[in-house]
């Protein structure tokens, strides 16, 4: 069963992915932190791209899929806005440079790329589009 | 996200109270960045009720650490539930920030 849902590019948006996700994954008798887990990886990309590919731009929207195959969830988030947003490969974050520097940013792609088992980011004509999947067992 | 503060002589306790995103993480980055909160010798973090924290969320914690840790205030989590203490630990975060299982505990750290 696939599952979608279309959200305008504001951050206050972000509950509403949220309790999509887990609503999908509910109907799977999983852990509350495996749950968590994939919602967080949506969370992130996500915010990722309302915040730092739309700037926030309410005129512009995101569709999300999510579906099964098996034990495997496949989701995949489309930014319709025209700006690429391609995140590159991400270092491990230095968090006691990050302390010292009072730094905010710079940890949520990790956090991405540790909780599923795939993440892609990739063009579709002039869209951006990410992949990402995890087996849940 | 709601965050209550209850001030005590030395210790500050903020109870977090929702989700904690990048939609709401401003409201904790406005309590922490308060002035006063550098007389408290302790702020605990209250996480009974903080049901999700994401990196917008982790972020504000850790850009006033060094700001805490220059005005000696220590700053503890505790009743944090699983999912969001595996947040932190899949980042390993849980071995630089101090994160006790109870208000017992966290009173003694």
């Amino acid at each position: 069963m696939k599952s979608a849902l279309r959200i305008a590019c504001s951050r206050a948006h972000l509950q509403q992915v949220r309790d999509f996700v887990r609503n999908y994954l509910n109907t799977r008798p999983l852990s509350e932190v495996m749950v968590n887990q994939v919602v967080l990886a949506v969370d992130e990309v996500v915010a990722n791209f309302i915040i730092h590919a739309n700037g926030e731009d309410e005129t512009q929207f995101l569709d999300l899929t999510l579906a099964f195959d098996k034990q495997d969830l496949n989701v995949e988030i489309a930014d319709n806005g025209d700006t690429i947003f391609l995140p590159g490969p991400t270092a491990s974050p230095d968090f006691h440079a990050y302390i010292q520097q009072g730094r905010k940013g710079g940890m949520g792609m990790t956090l991405v790329n540790r909780l599923m088992d795939r993440v892609e980011f990739f063009t579709r004509g002039n869209h951006t589009v990410c992949h990402l999947s995890k087996h849940l067992a | 996200m709601k965050v209550t503060a209850q001030p005590s002589a030395d210790t500050l306790t903020l109870l977090l109270d929702g989700e904690l995103d990048a939609s709401s993480a401003i409201v904790l980055d406005t309590e922490l960045a308060k002035p006063d909160i550098l007389n408290y010798r302790k702020v605990l973090i209250d996480c009974a009720k903080l049901s999700y924290i994401s990196s917008a969320g982790l972020g504000v914690f850790i850009s006033h650490l060094q700001r805490f840790q220059d005005a000696n205030v220590k700053l503890v989590f505790f009743n944090m539930q699983e999912k969001v203490f595996n947040v932190f630990e899949i980042l390993g975060l849980d071995a630089l920030m101090t994160i006790v299982p109870s208000l017992t505990e966290a009173e003694a750290a």
